[in-house]
């Protein structure tokens, strides 16, 4: 069969994106600038589209890549006198090896290409950068997405996006952030700069909802990967493992948690026959590491074992609340917020009765940062039905259902609002609702 | 998306299931890169069909039949389950998945998403 153009074409664009990262990783290291790699990176694929449909895809595409990249890179060096100093550098570091710097990139480059994935990583989520220009960054470096891919997926407009990601580039190189694994002091810093970000990349994609463009909820699979590279490259860093546990076993439920119109399904009702096993395994196994690595579970492994108690539950009524009660206080001392602290009343409901929820929930309304969280009331008043304060969980459920912003949550409110009204009056006991169902977050649909 | 990858072995060949050292270790890189890319989901290899056996069923009635499969020229030899964004990357891993074992054929498939089967379509 004839190889048309458009078929090589597709055959480079998954060459570039197998091997992207580590040639732009690889360059990096030699320009000592992520976004000059990064170019120096995109003038290799342009060669690689000018010449492999004529002489074919080489038998080891990377290596081709890495010596156009490498070749430009050290015409570069040379030519350019703003770069005299990295080449007094490069060849400071290369004089090992002889009288000429230049030539023996290659074996400095190959044995350090897992390091310099790990720079690169450090690098683009530094914290020097803005949380959207370290999103943008690292997917553009790291998941060899492009400005448009980037652009569809976060609901901006594509010149935002390549703004974003020049001027992340010019604050690293002005910043003269250094292309380096950061030392031991600051490591547990930066590395929750790099978990905020793949964490965050992930929510944008589960926070996608049905019709929208596919880009979206392939963030959710483009953050799975970033955390599974990550895991292989600090396998001894217990949060790396606790966040790709915590994704993986979020993700296995991606098939349950929309219902066929849409509608969001609540964690409890939903149906677990759905949930991807693999994924469950994958995710049980990545806390397993975490716990296996010794320290206390940070909050990322806490989450991921929480999630993992829903995982392991066969049915809704399985569910070991007691121990993700237990798994909430953890984390509520790690990183104490409001949000948790409903979260683990809700858990102590189920656990311990909802008087035992009820008495944490009551003293957090007063909490301001809640004041118009419409979780709250839904929660408070799901908890005083079940004790048969109907009148007041009336009361709450209508609160609740002027503060939320999503139409169809309302109206599921107003109906338990009323279905509470008819009997907080004495009327039989038919109609009854089964009560919203909290999940392994307060938002419950996770 | 998903792509399922399995590769056949021809029975007959006296190194089918020893292969070389060259070749296990070839193997074993390719897994290697697969899962520092973080791609691989999972990946096995078989038994011999001499361990295994076909199941049928036909009208209601069950046959079992036990290995080898001397009829088949190939039989499967292992498969692996890779995450990754298009068909070509698909491509792209089996072939070299392919070039570290050696002469053998790689078949490449789309895991079907329940969307394939429309939203009333019970589980997977």
């Amino acid at each position: 069969m004839a190889v048309t153009a458009s078929d090589a074409h597709r055959a480079i664009d998954a060459v570039w994106r197998i091997e992207s990262t580590r040639l732009i990783a690889g360059l990096a290291r030699i320009v000592r600038d992520v976004g000059l790699a990064e170019e120096l990176a995109q003038d290799a694929l342009v060669a690689a589209l000018e010449q492999w449909p004529e002489e074919g895809v080489p038998r080891n595409p990377g290596a081709w890549l890495m010596a156009i990249g490498k070749r430009r890179a050290i015409d570069l060096l040379r030519r350019n006198q703003r770069f005299e100093r990295k080449l007094a550098e490069l060849g400071r570091e290369l004089e090992g090896d002889g009288e000429e710097a230049v030539p023996d990139v290659d074996a400095a480059l190959d044995d350090d290409i897992e390091d310099d994935l790990l720079r690169l990583v450090f690098t683009a989520c530094h914290p020097v950068l803005s949380t959207e220009a370290r999103v943008a960054l690292t997917l553009r470096v790291l998941g060899g997405l492009t400005t448009e891919e980037i652009a569809r997926a976060f609901l901006v407009p594509e010149p935002t996006v390549a703004q974003r990601i020049v001027r992340a580039k010019r604050t690293l190189a002005a910043a003269r952030v250094p292309f380096e694994i950061p030392p031991r002091s600051e490591l547990a810093d930066r590395l929750s700069s790099v978990l905020e970000v793949i964490y965050l990349v992930f929510n944008e994609g589960y926070a996608a909802t049905a019709g929208e463009d596919w880009m979206r909820p392939a963030l959710c699979d483009e953050a799975l990967r970033l955390g599974r590279i990550l895991a292989e490259l600090m396998p001894s860093e217990p949060e790396v493992h606790g966040l790709v546990g915590l994704m993986e076993i979020q993700a296995s439920r991606a098939g349950a948690r929309v219902g066929p119109s849409g509608e969001p399904v609540l964690l409890l009702d939903q149906d677990r026959r759905r949930w991807d096993q693999l994924l469950i395994g994958r995710g049980l196994a990545a806390l397993e590491r975490a716990e296996a690595l010794g320290s206390a579970l940070g909050p990322y492994a806490l989450q991921a074992a929480i999630a993992a108690c829903h995982a392991r539950a066969r049915t809704p009524q399985d569910t070991d609340w007691a121990r993700i009660a237990a798994l909430y206080e953890a984390l509520a001392q790690l990183t104490p917020s409001p949000v948790v602290e409903l979260n683990r009343a809700v858990a102590v409901a189920m656990a311990f009765g909802p008087a035992t929820g009820l008495e944490l929930i009551d003293a957090l309304t007063s909490e301001p940062s809640l004041k118009g969280y419409h979780l709250l009331p839904s929660v408070r008043g799901d908890l005083l039905a079940k004790i048969g304060r109907f009148h007041e969980a009336h009361q709450e459920f209508k609160r609740a259902a002027s503060l939320t912003r999503n139409e169809r949550e309302r109206t599921l409110l107003l109906e338990r609002a009323a279905a509470c009204a008819r009997r907080s009056t004495p009327v039989p006991l038919a109609g009854r609702q089964d009560p919203t169902s909290p999940g392994d977050n307060a938002q419950g649909s996770g | 998306m998903r792509f399922l990858m399995v590769h056949r072995v021809d029975e007959s060949l006296p190194d089918a299931y020893a292969p070389s050292a060259e070749v296990v270790a070839g193997v074993g890189r390719m897994i290697g890169e697969m899962t520092k890319a973080g791609v691989l989901l999972a990946a096995e290899g078989v038994r011999p069909s001499s361990t295994g056996a076909r199941v049928r069923s036909s009208g209601g009635k069950r046959t079992v039949i036990d290995g080898p499969f001397t009829e088949a020229k190939e039989v499967i030899g292992g498969f692996a389950l890779l995450q990754v964004r298009s068909k070509e990357e698909a491509i792209e891993w089996a072939a070299r998945f392919a070039e570290a074992i050696g002469d053998v054929e790689v078949e490449v498939r789309q895991v079907a998403e329940r969307s394939d089967f429309g939203a009333e379509a019970p589980p997977a």
